[in-house]
C-alpha cells in the first residue's frame, strides 16, 4: 500500500490485437471467474476504503467515546475545519517545501548531474558511483531512516566528527533541509536511470555537430539534449513528485518534530486521526490528499496517451 | 592545456564529493556491526562477533525477519496467482468494459496511497477484526499491489504469441490446463519480475505493519527496526547495527540477482 507505482509502459495496439484472440477457448464466463478474485481484493482494500474515506470526512468518527459507537453525520464541518486550521495550511505548507526542494529541485538536479556526468564513461567509477545512489535508493526506509538518525546525532554523528564541529544537531536546528536533504540522498537514484536512459536516446551526431560548431557544454545541453529529453523530465517530474508527496519516511527520522516543524502532510494524518484519535478529520484531510494525488496523476496517464 | 587540466581536476571533485554523500551514511552499516560497543560514530571495526550474538539472544529481532519473510512471501504469491489469472483472461478475452477498466485500476493504484488510505484501511481492519492478523495485512497488501501487477503481467502476456495455445486447444487441453502447462511457462520471466517486485515493495513497507500489526511478535522488521531506535528513549546500538546489516541483505542480493539475470530492464515507474 505504501507504493505510487504508475507502469509508464504503452501498449502496442496492433501487436495486443494480433495475439489477444481467446485462444484457449476461455469465454467469457471464464474469463469472468479468472479475474473475480483480483478484483474482490482491490474492490475491498483499495476502491472501498477510498470510498469510504469520502463518507468518513463527513461524520464525527473518533477512534474512542462517544462518537466511535454512534458516529454522526456532520457535513463539511471536518473540511471546514480543516481549511481553518493553521496547522493544516503550515503542514501543506511543509510538504511544498519537501516537494519542491527534494524532489523537484533536488532529485531531478542531482540525478540528471550524475547521468550527463557519467554518460559516455564506463569502468570502475562508473560502476561504484552507481552502485551506491542505487543502495541508497534499495535499501529499506527503517534502515537508511537510522542511518541518517546516527549521521545527524548531536553527541557523536559521524557528521559532527567529519567536521570538526561541536553541538551542532541538524535535526533539531534544521529538521526541514534535513529531511529534504535526507530524501534527495534517497531518492535520486530514479531521476538517474531515467535520465541515463534518457540520455542514450540523445543522437551522438547531434552533440557533435553541436560541437564542431563551437556550442559551449551549456548550449549543448539546452539546443541539443534537452529537446530529446523533455517528455522525460515530464514524466520524472510528475512521479518522483507524487512520491514524494505521499512518503511516510519522514516520520522514520522526525516523527513530525521538533514542534511540528517536519509535519508533512502524510505524517499530519497519522498524527491527528491515529495518535489524536479524530478520524473524521483526519479522513478529510486524506480526501485533500486523494484529491492531489488525483489531478497529478491524471496529468501523467494524459501525457502517456498523448506520446502514444 | 591548463583548461583541460582543469577541467579533469573539477571532474575527479565532483565525483569525490558525490561518493561522499553517497558513501557517507552508509558507513555506519558497514562498521558497527563488527566493532564493539558501538556508538553513533563511524569507527575502524575490530571484527566482533559479540554483536551478532547480543542479536541471536533478543527474543524479537530473528523473530521479526522471519515474519517480513512470511509477509514478502505470501504477499507475493497472492499477487503473482491473482494478477497473472486476471492478467491472462483481459489480454485474451474482450470482457466488456476491459479498457476503462484497465485505466480505473491504473489511476486508482497511483492515488491510493498509504498515505491517503491509511484512516480508512486502519478503520476497516478494525471493523474486519484484522487488527494483528498476519493473513488480514497481507491481504491488504495484495490489493494494493495487484493493479500494477496486473498491468504488468498483462504486457507479457500481450506478448506471447497464441499459436502455442491453439495447438494445445486441439489436443484437447481444458483452459486451466492451457494456463498451467502452456502460458505461465511463456511468461515465466514476467511471473519472476512480478514476485521479486511485490517482495521488494513487502520487505520494506513501514506504514502498513506500524498501523496494524500492534502485538510484537508479528510485526515484521521494519516496525522492530523503528521500534529499536525509538522505543525507551535510548536506541540499542548494539542491536541496530547487525539487526540493520541482516534485514538489508536479502535487498541487495535480490537487487544483484535482478540486474545480473535480467541485465537492467528499466520499467520507467516501478519502484517500492
Amino acid at each position: 500500500m505504501a507504493q505510487a507505482t504508475l507502469p509508464p509502459e504503452v501498449l502496442d495496439d496492433a501487436k495486443a490485437r494480433r495475439y489477444n484472440a481467446d485462444a484457449a477457448g476461455l469465454g467469457r464466463l471464464r474469463a469472468g471467474a479468472f479475474v473475480a478474485p483480483a478484483l474482490a481484493l482491490i474492490s475491498l482494500f483499495l476502491v472501498f476504503p477510498a470510498l469510504w474515506v469520502l463518507y468518513l470526512g463527513l461524520s464525527n468518527y473518533r477512534l474512542t467515546g462517544a462518537a466511535a459507537a454512534a458516529p454522526q453525520s456532520v457535513g463539511f464541518d471536518n473540511f471546514v475545519k480543516a481549511l481553518t486550521d493553521p496547522e493544516f495550511w503550515s503542514s501543506t505548507w511543509l510538504t511544498f517545501e519537501f516537494v519542491l526542494g527534494s524532489a523537484v529541485i533536488g532529485q531531478v538536479v542531482l540525478g540528471f548531474l550524475i547521468a550527463w556526468i557519467m554518460r559516455d564513461r564506463t569502468g570502475p567509477i562508473k560502476r561504484i558511483v552507481e552502485g551506491l545512489v542505487i543502495l541508497a535508493w534499495i535499501l529499506p526506509s527503517a534502515v537508511v531512516s537510522f542511518l541518517w538518525v546516527a549521521l545527524l546525532d548531536r553527541d557523536g554523528g559521524t557528521l559532527n566528527t567529519l567536521l570538526h564541529l561541536q553541538d551542532f544537531a541538524p535535526l533539531l536546528d534544521h529538521p526541514m533541509l534535513s529531511i529534504i536533504v535526507f530524501n534527495i540522498w534517497r531518492g535520486a537514484a530514479f531521476s538517474m536511470m531515467l535520465y541515463g536512459a534518457a540520455l542514450g536516446n540523445v543522437p551522438p551526431s547531434h552533440l557533435e555537430s553541436a560541437r564542431l560548431a563551437g556550442a559551449s557544454g551549456w548550449q549543448q545541453l539546452r539546443d541539443v539534449v534537452f529537446p530529446h529529453i523533455r517528455g522525460h523530465v515530464l514524466t520524472n517530474l510528475l512521479l518522483i513528485s507524487l512520491w514524494t508527496f505521499n512518503d511516510f519516511t519522514p516520520f522514520l527520522l522526525t516523527a513530525g518534530g521538533p514542534d511540528g516543524k517536519t509535519e508533512v502532510l502524510s505524517v499530519h494524518v497519522y498524527q491527528v486521526a491515529l495518535q489524536g484519535g479524530e478520524l473524521g478529520y483526519g479522513a478529510a484531510v486524506s480526501t485533500v490528499i486523494l484529491l492531489i494525488n488525483l489531478v497529478v496523476a491524471v496529468f501523467y496517464l494524459r501525457l502517456l496517451r498523448s506520446k502514444k | 592545456m591548463t583548461r583541460f587540466v582543469l577541467r579533469r581536476i573539477g571532474f575527479y571533485v565532483l565525483i569525490a564529493v558525490l561518493l561522499a554523500f553517497f558513501a557517507v551514511p552508509l558507513l555506519w552499516l558497514a562498521s558497527a556491526p563488527f566493532t564493539s560497543d558501538p556508538t553513533y560514530q563511524v569507527r575502524m571495526p575490530d571484527f566482533t562477533s559479540e554483536n551478532f550474538r547480543a542479536l541471536f539472544d533478543n527474543p524479537y529481532a530473528l523473530g521479526s525477519l522471519w515474519n517480513s519473510v512470511l509477509l514478502a512471501a505470501g504477499t507475493a504469491a497472492l499477487v503473482v496467482v491473482f494478477a497473472t489469472l486476471a492478467a491472462y483472461a483481459l489480454s485474451r478475452v474482450r470482457l466488456p468494459g476491459r479498457d476503462a477498466l484497465l485505466y480505473t485500476l491504473l489511476l486508482l493504484s497511483s492515488i491510493i496511497t498509504g498515505t491517503a488510505a491509511m484512516v480508512p484501511l486502519f478503520q476497516l481492519a478494525v471493523e474486519l477484526q484484522l487488527i494483528d492478523s498476519q493473513l488480514g495485512l497481507i491481504l491488504i497488501l495484495t490489493g494494493g499491489l495487484l493493479p500494477a501487477a496486473i498491468f504488468m503481467m498483462k504486457d507479457f502476456m500481450d506478448s506471447t504469441p497464441k499459436s502455442y495455445e491453439e495447438s494445445a486447444r486441439v489436443f484437447g487441453a481444458t483452459p486451466l490446463q492451457i494456463v498451467r502447462h502452456v502460458v505461465v511457462p511463456l511468461v515465466r520471466p514476467g511471473l519472476a519480475t512480478i514476485a521479486v517486485w511485490a517482495v521488494a515493495n513487502v520487505w520494506g513497507n513501514f506504514l502498513m505493519p506500524y498501523l496494524l500489526l500492534s502485538d510484537v511478535e508479528k510485526q515484521p522488521a521494519a516496525v522492530i527496526m523503528y521500534t529499536l531506535y525509538t522505543e525507551g528513549g535510548q536506541a540499542n546500538i548494539q542491536l541496530l547495527g547487525t539487526f540493520g546489516l541482516l534485514y538489508s541483505v536479502p535487498v541487495v542480493l535480490m537487487y544483484l540477482f535482478v540486474s545480473k539475470k535480467y541485465g537492467f530492464r528499466f520499467h520507467g515507474g516501478i519502484k517500492r
